[in-house]
Order: C-alpha cells, then sequence, then structure tokens
C-alpha cells in the first residue's frame, strides 16, 4: 500500500523515523521543482542515496568531490567506464591500487549522507516509498543507522514554526525509550545535546532542562525534536485534569443533555456490566 | 433508562458521518449544512457540524454516538461531550497525509480531556493511496497500548470491528481500576 504525501506535511526526520522504527525495506523518491533525489533503505538502515541526474552519481565524480581522484583523472575514468557499474569500477580501481576500499567505502558514505542533508533543506516535495524497490545491483550499498542521520538533520532544521508546532509545549517531561534497539551509544551528540541528555527524567520538564542549560526555546525545541525522532527519548503525558475539573455549567450542556437524555455528567464511570452488553450488542448487529 | 455515549472524531471529511451512518439503528441526524467549497467554512464558532447515531441495546441502555469535528474552535463542545463519555474513536482518513499533522492533534487534544479510552480508526483502506495503519502509529506517535484498526467506514463489519475494539479497551479499563483497589 501506499506511503507518499508532500514533505509540506511532514518533516524528513519523520519519514526516516517511520522506516527507521518500522525497518522498510524500499526506495524513497522526491521531486521538488524538477529536482528529484532518492534515498534506498534496506531493514530501516540507510543504504544509498542520489540527488539530480545520474553522471553526477557517478563513481568518479564520487571519488572526485571527495579529493581521491583529480578533475582529469575522474572525467577519463567515467569516459571509459561507460556501460561498467560502479561496483565493477571500484574493483577495478583497487586492483590497479588508484585507490584503496576505504576510500571508496568514504567517499560513497559521505556523497550519501551530503544528499540526505540537503534533502532535509527541502521544504516540499512530493514523495512515495517503493516497497521492496532497490538499487541495481551494480550499486555500492553502504548500511548507515538513521538515528545519526536524523540528529544531525535536525540539527540543520531552521523553521521555527515547524518546531513549534511539533512540539507545541514545553512543560512537558521526558524520559528515555526503552526500545531495545536505541543505540545511544552509536549516536554522535553534541555537547549541549549530551548535556540535553544528562537532564532526561521523569521529573524535568523540557523548560526546566532548556532553562539549566541556558538554552533558547528554539535550541531545546530543536535538541528535543531530533531525539524524539531519532527514538531516544519520549514524551510523557501531562497529568490529565481530573474528572472533577470544574466543568463549565453552561446552560446550552444542561440544555443538549437533557434534550439527548444523556445521564448526569457527574456520574460515576459505568459499570462493566453495561459495557459487557454493549459488546454482545454489537457483536449482534 | 440509562444512555451512554461514544464521540467520533477526526478531522474534516474522516468519515466520521459515514462511520455513524453505517452502525446507527437511525438515521444519521446530521447538523452539518453542505458546504460548496472544499474547504470546511464554518464562520460563527456557535454553530457546530455534529451527528448523531443511536444503538438501543435493551428497554434500559441505549448508545449514542456523536460525531464532532476536531478542530480547536469546537473545544466547548468537546467539553459538553467528554462528560460521563464511555470512550471516543479518532477517525483518520489514511489517503490524505496532509491531515495526519491535524489527527495529532485533534487525538492529544481530546486526550488531554478525557481520561476514558480511544482507539484510532485508519479510515478509508479500501482504497490505494491509504497509508497502513501501522504507518500512521509512528506518525501519530501512538503509544503501544493505543489501538489502530484498519477501517472503511462504509463497511458496517470494520465499523463493528472498531466499536468492539474500544469497548475492549474500555473493559481492560476498568478491570485494571477495580483490581487497583
Ligand atoms: N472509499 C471510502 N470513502 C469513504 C469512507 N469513509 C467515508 N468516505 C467518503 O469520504 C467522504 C467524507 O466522509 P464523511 O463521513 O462526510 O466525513 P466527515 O467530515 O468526517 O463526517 C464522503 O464522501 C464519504 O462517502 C471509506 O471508508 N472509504
Ligand atoms: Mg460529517
Amino acid at each position: 500500500m501506499a506511503l507518499k504525501g508532500n514533505l509540506r506535511d511532514f518533516s524528513t526526520t519523520q519519514l526516516l523515523n517511520l522506516i527507521n522504527l518500522a525497518r522498510k525495506t524500499g526506495t524513497l523518491s522526491i521531486q521538488n521543482n524538477g529536482n528529484s533525489a532518492q534515498m534506498s533503505f534496506r531493514e530501516g538502515k540507510l543504504i544509498y542515496a542520489f540527488m539530480g541526474p545520474e553522471e553526477d552519481n557517478h563513481l568518479a565524480q564520487i571519488l572526485h568531490n571527495a579529493g581521491k581522484l583529480s578533475e582529469d583523472q575522474a572525467r577519463i575514468i567515467q569516459a571509459r567506464a561507460k556501460g561498467t557499474s560502479d561496483k565493477q569500477l571500484g574493483h577495478m580501481l583497487i586492483q590497479r591500487g588508484h585507490i584503496t576500499q576505504s576510500d571508496i567505502i568514504q567517499s560513497v558514505r559521505q556523497n550519501v549522507l551530503d544528499t540526505v542533508y540537503k534533502l532535509f533543506t527541502w521544504a516540499e516535495g512530493l514523495f512515495r516509498f517503493e516497497a521492496n524497490a532497490l538499487p541495481s545491483p551494480g550499486h555500492i550499498t553502504i548500511p548507515i543507522d538513521l538515528e545519526s542521520v536524523i540528529m544531525e538533520g535536525s540539527r540543520r532544521l531552521k523553521e521555527w514554526e515547524i518546531l513549534q508546532e511539533e512540539l507545541p509545549n514545553l512543560d512537558i517531561c521526558l524520559r528515555f525509550t526503552d526500545r531495545p534497539d536505541a543505540r545511544l551509544q552509536n549516536i554522535n551528540l553534541t555537547v549541549e545535546e549530551w548535556r540535553v541528555v544528562s537532564f532526561v527524567n521523569p521529573r524535568n520538564s523540557i523548560r526546566q532542562i532548556a532553562r539549566a542549560n541556558n538554552l533558547s526555546d528554539f535550541e531545546i525545541r530543536r535538541i528535543v525534536y531530533g531525539m524524539l525522532q531519532a527514538g531516544l527519548v519520549e514524551i510523557i503525558r501531562p497529568p490529565r485534569p481530573t474528572p472533577q475539573a470544574p466543568a463549565r455549567q453552561s446552560s446550552t450542556r444542561q440544555e443538549i443533555l437533557q434534550e439527548q437524555g444523556i445521564d448526569d455528567p457527574q456520574s460515576p464511570a459505568v459499570k462493566r456490566s453495561v459495557v459487557v452488553r454493549l459488546i454482545d450488542r454489537i457483536r449482534g448487529l | 433508562m440509562q444512555a451512554v455515549k461514544m464521540v467520533i472524531t477526526g478531522p474534516f471529511s474522516a468519515g466520521k458521518t459515514q462511520f455513524i451512518g453505517s452502525i446507527s439503528e437511525i438515521d444519521v441526524v446530521s447538523t452539518e449544512r453542505k458546504i460548496s467549497s472544499s474547504a470546511e467554512k464554518v464562520k460563527d464558532a456557535t454553530t457546530v457540524a455534529m451527528d448523531f447515531g443511536r444503538i438501543t441495546v435493551g428497554d434500559d441502555l441505549v448508545l449514542y454516538l456523536f460525531g464532532t469535528p476536531g478542530q480547536r474552535r469546537f473545544d466547548f463542545m468537546w467539553d459538553i461531550l467528554s462528560q460521563g463519555m464511555l470512550g471516543f474513536v479518532v477517525m483518520v482518513d489514511s489517503t490524505k497525509p496532509e491531515t495526519f499533522r491535524e489527527a495529532k492533534r485533534v487525538l492529544e487534544t481530546f486526550e488531554s480531556y478525557a481520561a476514558t479510552p480511544y482507539v484510532v480508526a485508519a479510515n478509508k483502506q479500501d482504497m490505494e493511496d491509504a497509508w497502513e495503519p501501522e504507518d500512521l502509529r509512528i506518525i501519530l506517535r501512538l503509544r503501544p497500548e493505543v489501538k489502530i484498526l484498519p477501517c472503511v467506514a462504509t463497511d458496517k463489519e470494520t465499523v463493528k470491528n472498531v466499536l468492539l475494539e474500544l469497548l475492549y479497551s474500555i473493559l481492560e479499563e476498568i478491570d485494571k481500576v477495580e483490581k487497583a483497589r
């Protein structure tokens, strides 16, 4: 089934969070004003990404961008390598001693990350996730954990409004998720983020954490948003108002209740037997 | 005669009217006016589009279903409806990702009003563009104990299932409270 929409309605971090948590495999394509990008995932890990025309993402170009090949070298190799897959080309370059395997891995990885970080700046664009679609086997794929990518993405978030909307209330508390696979140790956090992490505790509100660390509302929202999306922490709901909280005694309410024969609002919770009867009735409908 | 109620809420066009219509024994009483433009335009905050349905359980017990929009400006209605409510259903149009943020907001607002259990109905699952319920769970940041159920509001069986799952959650809640005593 479909997983599509517009980036206007989701942040890229939100989508990555979804892919990460649901351990999805497939390819996410995004189109924006004639610009297009793709990211591929295997079991929730980012394995490949590119933006723009295919030839800009040729291995020779990537190695050139990473400073491993000169411009001339890159151009010649790219011309000669027509019809050769990135993987084959990589093997060839390694065998001839031009370059090491770790150079290739690092450069490709950096190219993937650069692409994704650029995507974080797209405020809109149609996206579509094609489940189980993966890059052809000739591409070099490198699995990258999404948690770190998400954290870095939120560091680059500039839109105050999105954060405000996602985290309207700073008087709520956080706790660490007990997801067994939340890998705090694999994530690189900034000093500020570590400070915030050290204050995460069901008794400290986000606002208190911000005060303690001299962070502005924007800064604390950005950090907490990143940690939420990366699945490190979760929100503890604020205590609900008690049911007997001063209810508005508007005449409208009384009228409506009377008209519809509803029980007195302040009546105790319904009995178990009532619920059981409702279940039986609805089953039989 | 005892009357209990459930509230069906969610963004505009999520399928609330349809949902109630599929299960109510009376024709849905809808105060909704036909709106010519696609967007919902309710200028006067005191006129509220609301649906009303009924399921009679016996001589002494009746269940009312209220359909109510989720927007902020209807908060005062929510205040009225949430009193003595058994539970509520948040409906989401699974084919309209542009409404998910709104759905989340509705959910969080209403959750803060009432300590009653609720379920989320991932509606319009018959359509090709529908997002899967489990993807919606993540996007809406539902807690694990909140059920999200596939729904086709025009299909009575799925509507029954949503209401039954809500009732099971209510039963669990009652049992939990009793045990705690
Ligand atoms: N295909 C499909 N259409 C639905 C479903 N539920 C509701 N609709 C349609 O979606 C539109 C909006 O539904 P409505 O019940 O009026 O939404 P409300 O604003 O939440 O009351 C109507 O045209 C319904 O017929 C469903 O499960 N599947
Ligand atoms: Mg309606």
